[in-house]
């Protein structure tokens, strides 16, 4: 069984993908309502690791839902949690349960989440899980020695596109890629000029990339975003128009703004696809889709 | 190497030490004195504290260095007060508490919080500079630590939470791959930045970690 989604990204197609936030708890209804709500208008799902380093049901489970309902799952994998051992483990897990996409990340940091207090891990890298991917693909374990069945996965990473300064990400993203990434999928991006800027540099690399989008709700949150989140930059006249939007009317122009911007990208074939942050409104993303013709 | 002390809220050590009646105090002349946590000033401070609780001070010195093994003679010297005394409690950092504590049968309570070897960036600064990893990588990372200067203790560069050379944990600190980045720029040596760090090596020394060098 290969990958879907590496088909997907291998066959030129313009790819989009969305993804589930797992609940915090046991009650899973509502995820998989939202898995089988999107998982046959996207190429993929990908399922957030305690997004935020908020305890919650794990990105494995989530996976395992898609895979039970004939979806194709992305497991978001961070280096928060778990130590080599228990990220192999994992590993092979999810490649016995059909899983065959991984998203390798650092992981956010302990003391922006709800178990403040916790020890971060963070035994390996991002780059040194990409690595870990391919090592375990080619047989054996990052102690060396062979395992009895190996994994196959479609292996991706994160890049930020606006982070400031520029330069240390582009020599880590270009560690990515040299650590085996196959695709990326990026932060939010809004002013697709200087998306495009990044484009003509990523273009050099046999990397996938696929342009994240993230739902703008309100005038008040992008200007949050813009303001507190690393590497986003919601432009102005993007925040005057959700302000100017009519009273409980931001969320829809939201989706407006962010189905055109997906519209746009591939019209103009800025990149291979897009990857929808619908961050708590997963409900939606069939609504963005539809506004950008897809 | 600097030890860096913080007081324990002093309703800590009062519970700690709620069983004695008759103490000693020990406080350090090097670090704790430097970080004004446990000089003379500050062991008189807890004599005064404790003799307001109505507990008995048996006597008290402030040890010239209290990690070091002379540490043993300042304790003979004092032996009538310590004899007399029901607990030690010891203002210095862990290591000076637990060389007290390798020469006395009595209970030692340690009155500080030890939070990091570190050194002094400006008057009253701290900043901690080396995490006693036991394979030192700053002759590829520009000087500039990145197991303990980055929040994650990454190795192949900047997390996405950096922003604008801050740290995602704290805006007052900085990024250490910002740092790292901008002084081999500096140096013309930016292809070490490039360079791949393998997962490290956290078992150098095996906990409890120890090693003789003769």
């Amino acid at each position: 069984m290969v990958s879907k989604f590496k088909q997907a990204l291998d066959n030129g197609k313009f790819v989009v993908t969305s993804e589930i936030g797992p609940p915090k708890g046991t009650n899973i209804e509502q995820m998989n309502h939202h898995v089988a709500l999107l998982k046959d208008k996207v190429d993929a799902l990908n399922v957030t690791d305690h997004q935020s380093s908020v305890m919650r049901f794990p990105s494995i489970g989530g996976c395992q839902a898609i895979m039970e309902m004939n979806g194709e799952a992305i497991l978001q994998m961070t280096c928060r949690d778990r130590n080599r051992i228990a990220l192999q483990a994992d590993l092979l897990l999810a490649y016995t349960r059909g899983v065959r996409n991984v998203l390798c990340l650092t992981g956010d940091a302990v003391p922006v989440g709800d178990h403040g207090t916790a020890k971060g891990v963070f035994d390996l890298d991002s780059v040194q899980l990409l690595h870990l991917v391919r090592q375990l693909e080619a047989g054996s374990d990052l102690g060396g020695n062979k395992l009895a069945g190996a994994v196959q996965f479609c292996a991706g990473a994160t890049v930020t596109p606006e982070a400031e300064p520029l330069e240390p990400q582009l020599i880590k993203f270009e560690k990515k890629v040299e650590a085996g990434a196959e695709f990326f999928q990026t932060q939010a991006i809004y002013d697709l000029e200087r998306f495009a800027k990044f484009m003509e540099y990523a273009r050099q690399f046999p990397v996938k990339i696929l342009a994240g989008i993230v739902l703008l709700s309100s005038a008040r949150m992008a200007k949050f975003m813009t303001e507190n989140v690393p590497g986003i930059f919601v432009p102005q006249d993007l925040i005057d128009e959700l302000a100017k939007a009519p009273k409980g009317g931001a969320l829809k122009k939201g989706i407006e703004i962010a189905g055109r911007t997906i519209a746009a990208i591939k019209k103009e074939s800025l990149c291979d696809g897009v990857h929808i942050m619908a961050i708590n409104r997963e409900e939606v993303v069939p609504d963005i889709l539809a506004a950008a013709g897809l | 190497m600097k030890s860096i002390t913080r007081q324990k809220p002093y309703d800590e050590v009062k519970q700690l030490s709620e069983d004695f009646n008759r103490i000693f105090l020990i406080g350090c002349g090097t670090c704790a004195t430097m970080a004004k946590t446990g000089g003379i000033e500050e062991v008189q401070a807890m004599k005064e504290s404790l003799q307001g609780e109505g507990k008995l001070v048996t006597g008290w010195i402030v040890i010239p260095t209290a990690c070091d093994e002379m540490t043993a003679e300042v304790i003979s010297e004092n032996a009538r007060a310590i004899q007399d005394a029901q607990c030690i409690i010891v203002m210095a950092c862990a290591l000076g508490v637990q060389r007290v504590n390798s020469y006395l049968p009595k209970p030692v309570i340690p009155a500080l919080d030890t939070l990091f070897i570190g050194m002094e960036k400006s008057p009253g600064h701290f900043i901690e500079a080396c995490a006693q990893c036991g394979q030192c990588i700053l002759g590829e990372t520009a000087g500039i630590c990145p197991l303990t200067a980055c929040h994650k203790g990454l190795l192949n560069g900047p997390c996405g939470g950096t922003n604008k050379g801050k740290c995602e944990v704290d805006k007052e600190k900085d990024c250490a791959f910002t740092l790292i980045y901008e002084r081999l720029k500096e140096q013309g040596r930016l292809d070490l930045m490039r360079k791949y760090h393998p997962p490290k090596n956290y078992q150098v020394i095996p906990r409890p970690r120890m090693t003789s060098l003769l």
